[in-house]
């Protein structure tokens, strides 16, 4: 019974405190989007909307150009979690195919990368986009993504690629394709769901980020999602329920992309082509 | 159909050799089999022939041309991988297109290539399925297919049956001895199972440490090894060696096992023969099979032993003997096994013996 208690409660325990802990501000977010100023500010508070409105959707896009934040970090999200990801395929795939002298060291370079806190990289990066002239651009939100966004993808199909038996790649080689080739058809596809959990953490990481994209992109027409919501807020208002809603609608396209793909992101899917 | 000729192929990792300058010549047609232990460098010498490893000295050609830095995609070459590698994504079908999609041959051509080798190896039924719903025989078949479809001037195989469970082995093995006689093209096939490679080879390479040890028929092979590893490597269960003494004497040739104790005295044929290595430390070889219960033929020479192990195996028995000099294996009829622990007498082909040289493990060949 200890041992029960100990193996199966204990899961179910730890798996609801994950999934409580991930999914209850969004629930408070929703919940808050439906809800009243009055019924927000009332004592005692309300868990479930009294008199549930859309008004505060109707506010949201009213009060700021929602949709061009939303096509602004959807283009810069798409764009740079796709170059991150072809970028880092081919890092990856010289990482976990190519006798390599220095391999080792730059793994952990690229892990020593990752680690340096984004502020550090602002200024330089702010220059470096002025000296370029793409501050308030696409290209100033799409490259610096691309570039944080590599060793995450990189070390994630590393792992992938090393696991993909090397002769179905010499099999697709010496039936016609290039290198390059029977990594763009064998190796890709089967490491689909590191490839899809990578293009997600990039488009999550690009959507989400605040930081850069106030510095570099200040012009309401190349404000992305983060920083526009960021807007609603006055000098002398906290607009809740209207931040909520537009919580809300950033939240929908990263929870379709994330239904999109959750098919691909099942591993299992290299069994049978090998023994066993 | 193509002829493969490898001159002076090295293969270095490092300051690590492990392929040592290697000359042979396959021909048009043939099917070879490439068999030694494992790390011998078998796998290796054919992943080179397929473009898969590079060499790092000498040369090897298909047809005349040197394919050195050809790619594999360029080499008319069809491989059967030990662990089939097949695209787990594909279907059957597409596993055995796609090498045809990717020369853009037209689509009745594939579709009419691709049911023509699944109705040679019998899996038309399988084409929509993916690899995962096969068992390890079906595997087989298809990535056989896979290489038949391609029409390649060679065919490699890599350990393709080592996967398989006996039976399932002995099928496939006969399946692709069919399949070799039915298409004629050249083959080279890898194993570390001498019976695979007595059953299918027209000529066998044994390999030890990256060096050819002997090339040849099996009959070659088997009958007459070039080395004590040939002789030790071939054969089930492998030939017995016993230390011994080549003797000369006014009237004959007499080979001393172990402390001399034991004496086996040479055929009048063969003790002129080897009169030369007289006094010489030699390893004695006989194989199982020329070890007999009674008397068979008239140089025969009996020696006294004790049963230690007794296994039937229906269609035969193999007893393990201690003799003076070591311990020997011999097959004998099953009617005929004595029982574990008894004396017996064991009679010693003299016609059949081989004798090696005790430091080097060369054969000493008689003249």
């Amino acid at each position: 019974m200890t041992g029960l208690l100990s193996s199966v409660r204990m899961r179910w325990l730890a798996a609801i405190i994950v999934v409580a802990n991930g999914a209850f501000p969004a629930l408070w977010i929703v919940l808050t989007s439906f809800k009243s100023e009055a019924e927000l500010t009332q004592k005692p508070i309300t868990y479930w909307p009294q008199n549930a409105t859309l008004a505060n959707y109707i506010a949201a896009f009213r009060d700021q150009p929602l949709p061009v934040y939303l096509l602004n970090s959807a283009v810069i999200a798409t764009i740079s979690t796709i170059v991150s990801l072809f970028v880092s395929a081919l890092a990856a795939y010289a990482l976990a195919r190519l006798r390599m002298k220095y391999r080792d060291f730059i793994l952990t370079g690229i892990i020593a990368v990752s680690m340096f806190p984004l502020v550090t990289l602002m200024v330089p990066l702010f220059e470096i986009m002025r000296g370029l002239n793409l501050l308030n651009s696409y290209w100033a939100l799409v490259l610096p993504y691309t570039v944080l966004n590599l060793p995450i993808c990189t070390l994630m199909l590393v792992s992938f690629f090393q696991d993909i038996p090397r002769d179905i790649e010499n099999a697709a080689m010496l039936d016609g394709c290039t290198r390059l080739g029977s990594l763009w058809r064998m190796v890709v596809p089967l490491a689909a769901p590191g490839v899809f959990t990578a293009g997600i953490i990039a488009f999550v990481n690009a959507w989400d980020e605040f930081l850069l994209s106030m510095s570099l992109n200040a012009a309401t027409q190349y404000r992305t999602l983060p920083v526009g919501i960021q807007m609603y807020q006055g000098e002398w208002a906290f607009p809740w329920h209207i931040i909520s809603a537009a919580l809300v609608i950033a939240m929908v396209p990263i929870i379709i992309v994330v239904l999109l793909f959750q098919d691909r992101v099942v591993s299992g899917i290299t069994s049978g082509g090998l023994k066993g | 159909m193509a002829e493969v000729a490898l001159r002076s192929v090295t293969k270095r990792y490092g300051a690590v050799e492990v392929i040592h300058g290697i000359d042979l010549d396959i021909r048009h047609g043939e099917f070879a089999v490439f068999v030694g232990p494992s790390g011998c460098g078998k796998s290796t010498l054919l992943r080179m022939i397929a473009g898969l490893e590079e060499i790092t000295a000498g040369e090897i050609r298909i047809d005349g041309r040197i394919v050195n830095h050809l790619p594999p995609r360029d080499r008319e070459i069809a491989m059967v991988f030990q662990d089939y590698a097949l695209y787990p994504h594909k279907s059957v079908f597409d596993n055995l297109a796609f090498s045809l999609k990717l020369r853009k041959l037209p689509k009745e051509d594939i579709e009419e290539r691709v049911r023509a080798a699944a109705g040679i190896l019998k899996i038309e039924h399988l084409l929509d399925r993916k690899p995962r719903a096969l068992s390890g025989g079906q595997r087989q078949r298809v990535a056989m297919g896979r290489a038949i479809v391609r029409q390649p001037k060679l065919f490699l195989f890599d350990e393709p049956l080592s996967n398989l469970d006996a039976l399932l082995r002995s099928e496939m093995r006969a399946e692709i001895k069919k399949l070799h006689q039915r298409i004629g093209k050249t083959t080279i096939y890898v194993t570390h199972d001498q019976v695979e490679a007595m059953t299918l080879a027209e000529r066998i390479v044994v390999l030890s440490g990256g060096n050819i040890m002997q090339v040849g028929t099996p009959d070659d092979i088997y009958n007459r090894p070039a080395s004590k590893f040939v002789a030790g490597f071939t054969g089930s269960p492998p030939m017995n060696f016993l230390p011994a003494r080549i003797a000369a004497s006014p009237v004959a040739l007499e080979i001393l096992l172990g402390d001399g104790s034991a004496r086996l005295a040479a055929s009048l044929a063969r003790a002129g023969a080897y009169a030369v290595f007289a006094n010489r430390n030699v390893e004695f070889g006989i194989r199982p099979e020329d070890l007999a219960m009674r008397r068979v033929g008239a140089n025969d020479v009996s020696l006294p032993a004790q049963v230690v192990v007794v296994e039937p195996l229906g269609a035969e028995t193999l007893a393990t003997l201690q003799c003076g000099a070591g311990e020997m294996i011999c097959r004998l009829p099953p009617n005929e096994a004595p029982a574990a622990g008894e004396n017996i007498s064991i009679w010693v082909n003299m016609d059949k013996f081989h004798l090696f040289d005790s430091a080097s493990g060369s054969v000493l060949r008689a003249n």
